[in-house]
């Protein structure tokens, strides 16, 4: 195998780069922006590096690499954004993207000096080495791994996809408030998707992990190569067996973990101040009300080590933290990113979060949690005479406005009488946010984060992100199955 | 004086501008042959966006760039390796191509991987007429001031509007081009243009729950004078906005289903993610092995028809440079042809059926260019009419769609049909039923059309879904 040299991992704008940015010259950008009589100025410089590979038929198909490099301006005045975007950090190109960001400002006004000055972070995600820098060899024989452990599940895996994405992102923040800050953002993710065949039966299953790792990922428990695709295929065989699922509304009972979409969909989106400022938001005026039952406390945490949704610095140059969205029931904050945080007179929360230098910065969520609470996971699912367990989802989606939320289940079970049964065909649950959180009324005392997997979207913009949960019981929402 | 459509402004695309960006494909594709690569495909885009939002009749956003990005694959000895880099300076070309083929290295030969056969690409292709540089010529103050008429006039519309989610202009403008060391090169330009307007209310119906109801409206068009003028845009989204407000859910029940085409082409696309070689050689659709057979309601007949002029969906020529040609997918409920590019058609020994897309960074896969499910006999309003019972389906929420068993199961909202009229407005209920069935059951479609959208289809009917609400 010939030598395969890793790309340059090192961003053009950091320190010693080809185009190194340093206070100075983001100090005469930012003056350039502010010209036009703009309040409120930042640079935004990004540096990302892609790979990936994928494996299927049993063999390495593709092997993929991208670059991409660019500096988004973005210029306020009041409550009016100018937004520009070079991927050329050529001066002329730079200060270019300035002028047009900052020509939202008309009027003009006397550009303020900056003064501009590091920011204190954290270290979230300490990857002694970037899984980019590491042997291909080593994750080529990762999707190998998964492939034999699929096959070897059950001789009716007739297909196995397994797929390894890896990325390092540098950003370079810096804004006329004085906040510089540089982060080096690692994020990979594994994934496998089994196929079963029985006769003229078909079934799939899909497993998949990740987060701020490099390959020492695959060390934890239950989260090497060949475990994930060991669930793959089990899943896929135990479809085999799904009835369809009832219609109707009847008690849900969530697992532990990924279950924590739900709780992004039918709160977390609806407090993201963006919303609440404009009072587009089902939850906007509620502070200080009970929006959910007294067991729930919700929190927004973006410092969970290692973490899909963890992030030292948001994309405005706020170091992140841990914010309190619901205590035992009451709604006592947002998410804000700058701009809301200014309308509420508050200080940001560290959830100034974008795609890329091509967009703006929103309030996003990052790692949302319901914290656990006191019951014994299997008592909850006893206590159920007839309902649903759900174990695994394929996403959800909400309306902000109205709060009605759809939560799609993948892998479920019936209960009767306190025991699962049955595993059910993919269904639908629907809910209203609010309504649901009042119906919360057991939570385990077993807490889970996500595996890194989930991708949140926003105004078409994606971020990683984590969610959380204990188990949980929904004393009655509608089950979209098609039995009456 | 001659008309011409060209260089109006700054972010005008013209012919030359397009052959330039070939000579960068094709360049490219040389510098990859030089560095050993068997065979090499380039895609090169340059575009710009400008977006301009108002929101309670100030400016909200102003957002104006360009980009330019170049995808790369290449093939040596049956390997395959795709790379991509928004760096076009030729000193840097050079590094990334050597780069790419050696990454080819890890990659393990497969006997498919080669470029499409020479007397497959296409040597000639139409003209669409997608590109209107008056799309170029718009600035940000103009976008806004169509913003703030748009969203004026949803305001003025109702009083039960009492809040604005804004009011947003936006325009894309872009050049392609593809170049294969097959011989292959080609390019084209194309502009799009779009407005929404967005309503809001408060809904005073649950005070124990407050509530807001969203609701939006939109044009869009390759052509600035075919936009609809703003504030017909903001007085229909005001319309739709007001008839959501004080919903109920519905008792858990099985009744028809008519899904209004701003939601049933989402319809027509899932046939589509279960009709294209990609999913038959992946095994990822319950449709294996039923070409030829009937998999819908005769009344289906669904066409992929990249040659519409000024049509949002068309193109040219593929993303394997191959010809676009018209297919036809279901014709009277009979899956007729599975779309394909060059690799899953090799995948299922046949054919291309030329509807291979391919984006900057990934390998060529089958995708739709205009994907239009044919209007039927009956008027548009006669679905309804003859509809004694059921629910009128205006959007849906969620993924819940397994293509590898067709189990279908969506959020719904929309309206009660009582005695052939739409009554009250329905929310936070699921639509479900088996997408083989669902298909099967279309036993009513409108003659209506809009093609505003690549994917498009008109009113229809199914006879019978599962509606999950509440239990009383």
């Amino acid at each position: 195998m010939p030598t395969i040299v890793p790309p340059p991992l090192g961003a053009p704008f950091a320190p010693g780069g080809d185009t190194a940015i340093d206070a100075t010259l983001a100090q005469r950008l930012l003056s350039i922006a502010l010209d036009a009589g703009g309040d409120y100025a930042d640079l935004y410089f990004e540096y990302r590096v892609t790979a990936d590979y994928s494996y299927e038929d049993e063999q390495v198909k593709t092997v993929g690499r991208g670059v991409s490099l660019g500096l988004g301006v973005r210029v306020t005045k009041g409550d009016a954004t100018g937004y520009a975007y070079t991927e050329d950090l050529a001066w002329d190109r730079m200060a270019h993207a300035a002028r047009i960001a900052g020509q939202i400002a008309s009027g003009g006004g006397s550009a303020q000096p900056v003064d501009v000055a590091h920011v204190a972070i954290p270290d979230l995600y300490t990857v002694t080495t970037p899984s980019l820098a590491a042997p291909p060899a080593d994750k080529l024989e990762l999707l190998r791994a998964a492939d034999r452990a699929a096959r070897a599940y059950d001789p009716r895996i007739t297909r196995v996809e397994a797929s390894f994405v890896e990325q390092i992102k540098e950003v370079l923040v810096v804004t006329s408030d004085g906040h510089l800050a540089r982060d080096v953002q690692p994020l990979m993710r594994f994934g496998v998707r089994a196929v079963a065949e029985d006769g003229a039966k078909r079934q799939a299953g899909s497993s998949g992990g990740g987060g701020r790792y490099g390959l020492d990922y695959f060390a934890q428990a239950k989260k090497d190569a060949a475990s994930h695709g060991a669930e793959a295929a089990r899943i896929a065989i135990a479809m085999f067996d799904a009835q369809d699922a009832p219609a109707g509304e009847m008690p849900v009972v969530l697992a532990a973990g990924d279950s924590g979409i739900l709780l992004h969909e039918a709160v977390g989106h609806g407090l993201e101040a963006d919303f609440n400022r404009k009072e587009t938001s089902n939850y906007s005026g509620q502070i200080g009300k009970q929006v959910a039952s007294t067991l729930c406390t919700v929190v927004d945490d973006g410092t969970v080590p290692s973490s899909r949704g963890s992030i030292n610095v948001d994309d405005e140059g706020y170091a992140s933290k841990s914010n309190t969205l619901i205590e035992n029931g009451i709604l006592v904050g947002y998410m804000h990113d700058r701009l809301s945080a200014k309308h509420y007179g508050i200080k940001p929360t560290g959830n100034g979060r974008r795609e890329s230098f091509r967009a703006m910065p929103l309030p996003r969520m990052t790692n949302t949690e319901l914290r656990p609470g006191t019951s014994d996971p299997a008592e909850i699912i006893a206590s159920v005479k007839r309902g649903i367990f759900a174990k695994r989802f394929s996403g959800g989606q909400v309306n902000i406005s109205n709060g009605d939320f759809v939560f799609s289940l993948t892998e479920s079970y019936l209960i009767e009488d306190g025991k699962l049964t049955a595993p059910l065909k993919g269904v639908n649950l629907i809910g209203n946010g609010p309504e649901v959180l009042r119906r919360v009324d057991m939570l385990g005392s077993d807490y889970e984060l996500s595996d890194g997997i989930w991708t949140c979207g926003k105004d078409g913009q994606s971020v990683p992100v984590g969610v959380g949960t204990p188990s949980v019981r929904i004393s009655k929402i509608t089950v979209g199955g098609t039995k009456a | 004086m001659a008309i011409t459509n060209e260089g109006g402004s700054a972010a005008s695309i013209t012919t030359a501008g397009v052959r330039e960006l070939e000579q960068v494909a094709q360049h490219a594709v040389e510098l990859a042959l030089k560095a050993g690569a068997d065979a090499a495909e380039v895609l090169v885009r340059d575009g710009s966006e400008l977006t301009a939002k108002i929101r309670k009749g100030e400016p909200e956003l102003v957002q104006e760039a360009s980009s330019r990005g170049l995808g790369l694959r290449v093939f040596k000895d049956g390997r395959r390796a795709v790379t991509y880099t928004s760096d076009l300076r030729r000193a840097s070309l050079a590094a990334f191509t050597a780069e790419t083929v050696t990454l080819a290295a890890l990659a393990e030969p497969d006997e498919l991987n080669r470029l499409p056969d020479r007397e497959e690409l296409a040597t000639s292709y139409p003209e669409l007429d997608l590109y209107d540089d008056a799309v170029a010529c718009v600035d940000a103050k103009w976008a806004l001031e169509q913003c703030k008429r748009g969203e004026a006039a949803a305001l003025a519309a109702d009083a039960r509007v009492t809040n604005s989610d804004g009011a947003t202009w936006s325009r894309v403008l872009g050049a392609t081009a593809f170049a294969t060391s097959g011989g292959f090169v080609g390019g084209y330009r194309g502009s799009y243009a779009s407005f929404v307007v967005e309503p809001l209310c408060d809904d005073p119906s649950d005070p124990a729950n407050p509530k807001k109801r969203n609701g939006f409206w939109w044009t869009a068009d390759r052509f600035l004078a075919r936009l609809d003028d703003p504030e017909a845009v903001g007085r229909e989204a005001t319309r739709r906005t007001v008839a959501t407000l004080g919903p109920r859910k519905l008792v858990t029940q099985e009744c028809p289903i008519v899904f209004d085409p701003e939601c049933g082409r989402s319809i027509v696309g899932t046939v589509f993610s279960v009709a294209n070689g990609s999913a038959f050689w992946r095994k990822s659709t319950y449709l294996i092995g039923r070409e030829g057979t009937l998999v819908a309601s005769p009344l289906v007949t669904i066409d992929d028809d990249p040659h519409i002029l000024r049509a949002p969906g068309s193109r040219p020529f593929d993303g394997d440079g191959l010809p676009t040609r018209k297919n036809s997918v279901v014709s009277a409920g009979v899956l007729e042809s599975v779309l394909c590019d060059v690799y899953s058609a090799r995948k299922l020994g046949r054919k291309s059926t030329g509807s291979a897309g391919r984006g900057i960074g990934g390998n060529p896969g089958p995708t739709t260019s205009n994907l239009i499910m044919r209007p039927g006999a009956t008027p548009k309003a006669d679905v309804v009419k003859n509809t004694a019972r059921g629910l009128y389906v205006t959007s849906m929420m969620g993924f819940g769609f397994n293509p590898v068993t067709g189990d279908f199961s969506r959020g719904a909202q929309g309206f009660w049909i009582e005695n052939g009229e739409l009554t009250y407005p329905v929310s936070e209920v699921t639509i479900s039923l088996n997408f083989d069935e669902l298909l099967k059951r279309i036993d009513l479609v409108g003659d209506d059309l809009d093609l505003r959208s690549s994917t498009a289809c008109p009113t229809f009917r199914v006879s019978s879904m599962m509606v999950a609400g509440s239990d009383e």
